[in-house]
């Protein structure tokens, strides 16, 4: 029931019943873009960043994630009653990302189908409608996913952490669910940080003013509401994960809200793989998943530009040791990694005109 | 039945034909074949083409080169079975023939593959593939035939080199034939160095293509007799089909259709192949080459590289092949190739083969595959004692 | 535009729909109706597992239209662990590492697209098995 402290929470119980990652295999350390640019000068946000390969796109990496969340939940896919995509990346302007991935799941036609676009949030606030999905008892299960093949313009400071990857999460009834939801919050204002017009190739930005008025003013406002809402404090919490478009901003908004660097270290793949964009705080969350025992309280804040965040505070439940071997971990998709150099990385990204 | 013979042969160079239609292509070969069986007219005329349609948006080439060739008003039609073409359009002029309801018929076999240049090319050769499961992945017949090769050389421990000797051979024979795209001879050492086509396949490993093409005057045989001093006998013909994707072979190594076809030819002309004097076979790619020495029976099964390495393979070893350079040597001109098998055939048994003559020949065979074999057709050819 | 060729496939692109033989008990990939071994009608659909090991490759240098961005890339006949043989590329592979017999398993990925304007093409792909791998 939601009242007007803004905390949204179904009438019937939902939680998180089968959960996937995707990470692809290639990496582009940020030393080798600063060499590009910077003469190879001056610090680097974070270490390499995960680059899509030449046949991998949104549709792609949003299949795989989902095949793995349907290995965990082990449901028909039948009965899963809408498949949301939420991305800024998606690779048709007009034809959903989501009707592919359902075929591909063997979802249709018995579903919704949907594409999200909010920046770096479209993946969670996915997951928010379809907690309402659930939790009105119009679907038992809906898919929500937060994927991206991110492009950062050539010499730009985005161009280090744009990066590839993100997550899909079936929601469904609480009793069969991993992690349980026990509410959620969203925090929007008009704040331009960040916006890619129609027709343009890459995003532009507000460089410094993508910071406190933009980033920290929204996962800070989630946050503390969220946590008012439900009565929690930090040290509720065995786990959290904040949006992370670099490795500085997570670990900084951590510490302002007063978190521990060891309640959010498992969640924080930035530094490893970049910024993934709409899958960021998604497959965060499953890196937690990965490793999360019965009991564990989990809060996930997202950030999306122009501006909003959406927190999220779980539940983990027994039967997350049941299905997480299920399914390739966030890990494995980590530590499967390949070097490139920036030539084959422009190859990759299509910077090259042919 | 009637029997059929050749009376006439012709057929141009392959090379890149630039300054050349397809329809000057055809004609050119046309006017030979009719001058050699010393007739203007024919009853029926039936082409061999596998890509007028897509490299030269022409298709409906039967009416087409009647009239080019001063024949409109006859019976005239294109078959198409891929890269086999050439040799299946024959098949119809044998059977058109030895039904009695054709007298006289013409065969061309046509291919004009530089009306488009670079990748359209390799793609619509690829459309002789299962298009929605091989082609549909990047595959192309060239990386079949690799596929096919790999496997070659895993089951049966041979190593790359081991297949030098078929392009040598062939370049060796290309090197005495004037109308060969490539007259030059081929170091062994060479062959495992030269650049990739499709793993393990190299450009010395693979036919080139060229635009090219050939024919044939077909009559009943008595008639022939009484026309040229040395009618070219068709005494065996028969066309044999298999999957065309090789993932649905249940034997990928076997080129069943090769087997059947001609099993069922040698004995339609009542001849063994201890009898073969030469064989004119698909080397489009050196593995090909193998297979196909090993479905018709010159060598056992995994064994066809043999002949290759121990010489048994040129014009004076056991079972000649591509004695005018073969695809690799003369050129690969697509769906004319198994016209060119048959000219090369009719030359080698009037004793008219020149530099390339295999002596004292008297029993020839051609075999033309589609891709790995989803088409094969083998033809025996004879002459009579003299 | 070829939209419907490759729509009418997609069971098949992603997700290995195939047959099997009734009477012989055979596993059909594509799917064919008749079976390869006994010749018995075989309509029952069967989804493939999507496992399976490196039969035969090749790397392709000399690419067709269409294709042509993506070389070199691998092709491989891939053995399904239900029996039939596919044809398909090999993806997050080093082409240097592939051996016959390497565990593969099924991905989806990008086949090709039709011009930078026209559909984009995706079907099934194998890569080393990642469980393998970590």
């Amino acid at each position: 029931m939601s009242d007007t402290n803004g905390l949204m929470k179904p009438d019937r119980p939902v939680g998180i019943v089968g959960y996937g990652a995707y990470v692809p295999r290639y990496r582009i350390p940020a030393t080798e873009i600063a060499k590009m640019w910077k003469g190879g000068e001056g610090g680097v946000p974070i270490k390499e960043k995960s680059v899509n390969g030449l046949d991998e796109d949104v549709v792609t990496m949003s299949i795989e994630a989902a095949r793995n969340a349907m290995l965990r939940a082990g449901i028909n896919p039948q009965e899963i009653r809408a498949v949301w995509v939420g991305s800024e990346s998606h690779p048709y302007a007009v034809k959903p990302t989501s009707t592919i991935v359902a075929e591909a799941i063997g979802a249709v036609p018995n579903t919704q189908a949907a594409d999200w676009e909010f920046a770096c949030k479209a993946g969670t606030e996915a997951m928010q409608a379809a907690i309402g999905f659930v939790g009105s008892g119009m679907a038992h299960y809906a898919l929500s996913i937060g994927m991206d093949t991110a492009q950062g313009r050539p010499g730009d400071a985005l161009e280090y952490t744009a990066a590839a990857g993100g997550a899909a999460m079936l929601i469904g009834p609480a009793a069969e669910a991993v992690a349980i939801i026990n509410g959620s919050y969203s925090f929007v204002t008009d704040t331009p940080d960040f916006w890619r017009r129609a027709k343009a190739q890459y995003p532009s930005h507000g460089d410094r003013f993508t910071g406190e008025p933009a980033y920290f003013a929204h996962v800070s406002g989630a946050a503390e509401m969220i946590m008012g809402a439900l009565g929690r404090q930090p040290s509720d919490y065995t786990w959290a994960v904040f949006h992370q478009p670099n490795a500085k901003f997570p670990r900084r908004a951590a510490q302002q809200l007063g978190f521990t660097p060891e309640q959010i270290n498992p969640g924080l793949l930035s530094p490893r793989i970049g910024n993934t964009y709409a899958g960021s705080t998604m497959i965060g969350l499953t890196a937690v998943l990965d490793i999360a025992q019965p009991g564990d309280r989990i809060l996930i804040v997202s950030y999306g530009s122009g501006a909003g965040s959406d927190a999220f505070d779980f539940e983990v439940t027994e039967r997350l040791a049941e299905v997480r071997d299920r399914a390739t971990k966030t890990e494995t998709y980590i530590s499967r990694r390949t070097e490139i150099d920036y030539a084959t990385y422009t190859r990759f990204r299509d910077k090259l005109k042919l | 039945m009637n029997a059929a013979s050749i009376i006439g042969i012709g057929q141009t160079d392959v090379r890149e034909h630039w300054d050349t239609s397809i329809r000057h292509l055809a004609w050119y070969a046309i006017e030979a074949a009719l001058d050699d069986a010393q007739i203007s007219k024919v009853d029926a005329l039936y082409v061999g083409n596998m890509l007028a349609g897509q490299l030269s948006h022409q298709n409906h080439l039967g009416a087409l080169i009647a009239d080019f060739s001063g024949m409109r008003g006859i019976e005239a039609v294109t078959v198409e079975a891929g890269d086999a073409s050439g040799s299946a359009a024959l098949r119809q002029a044998v059977l058109a023939v030895k039904s009695g309801l054709v007298d006289t018929a013409l065969v061309v076999g046509v291919e004009k593959m530089t009306d488009q240049t670079g990748t359209p090319v390799t793609a619509a050769l690829s459309s002789i593939l299962d298009a929605d499961y091989e082609a549909a992945q990047g595959a192309t017949p060239t990386a079949v035939a690799a596929l096919l090769m790999r496997r070659y050389m895993h089951e049966y421990g041979v190593a790359l080199a081991d297949f030098a000797g078929f392009s040598v051979n062939a370049h060796a024979n290309g090197a005495s034939n004037p109308l060969a795209m490539y007259q030059n001879r081929l170091k062994a050492e060479r062959f495992t160095a030269a650049p990739p086509v499709a793993t393990p396949i190299s450009l010395f490993d693979v036919a080139p293509m060229g635009d090219g093409a050939a024919a044939l005057v077909v009559t009943r045989h008595e008639r022939a007799m009484d026309m040229v001093p040395r009618p070219v006998r068709i005494a065996g013909s028969a066309l044999a089909t298999d999957t065309v994707a090789l993932h649905d072979r249940l034997d990928p190594l076997w080129l069943k259709a090769a087997a059947q076809s001609a099993a069922k030819a040698l004995a339609q002309a009542h001849v063994t192949l201890a009898d073969v004097d030469l064989f004119e076979l698909h080397d489009a790619c050196t593995v090909l080459a193998a297979l196909s020495l090993e479905a018709v029976g010159f060598a056992e099964r995994g064994q066809g590289w043999q002949l290759a390495r121990d010489g048994e393979i040129g014009r004076n070893g056991r079972i000649p092949i591509s004695t005018f350079g073969g695809l690799k040597a003369r050129g690969n001109p697509g769906g004319a190739t198994g016209v060119y098998q048959a000219v090369e055939i009719a030359r080698q048994l009037r004793g008219e083969a020149e530099a390339c003559q295999v002596v004292n020949a008297k029993v020839g065979m051609a075999q033309n595959l589609a891709g790995v074999g989803g088409t094969a057709v083998t033809h025996v050819f004879t002459v009579d004692e003299q | 535009m070829e939209v419907s060729r490759h729509w009418r496939l997609k069971e098949q692109r992603y997700s290995l729909v195939g047959e099997t033989c009734e009477h012989c008990g055979v596993k059909l990939f594509p799917p064919r109706d008749v079976c390869l071994a006994c010749e018995a009608p075989a309509k029952e659909l069967y989804t493939f597992t999507g496992l399976g090991e490196v039969y035969s490759y090749t790397t392709v240098y000399d690419a067709p239209a269409g294709f042509e961005h993506q070389a070199p890339y691998t092709v491989a006949l891939v053995k399904l662990e239900e029996g039939p043989l596919v044809t398909a590329q090999l993806t997050d592979v080093d082409k240097d590492t592939i051996q016959i017999g390497m565990p593969v398993e099924m991905v989806t990925r990008k086949l090709y697209t039709e011009g930078d304007e026209g559909t984009i093409v995706y079907g099934y792909k194998f890569r080393p098995s990642v469980s393998a791998t970590a």
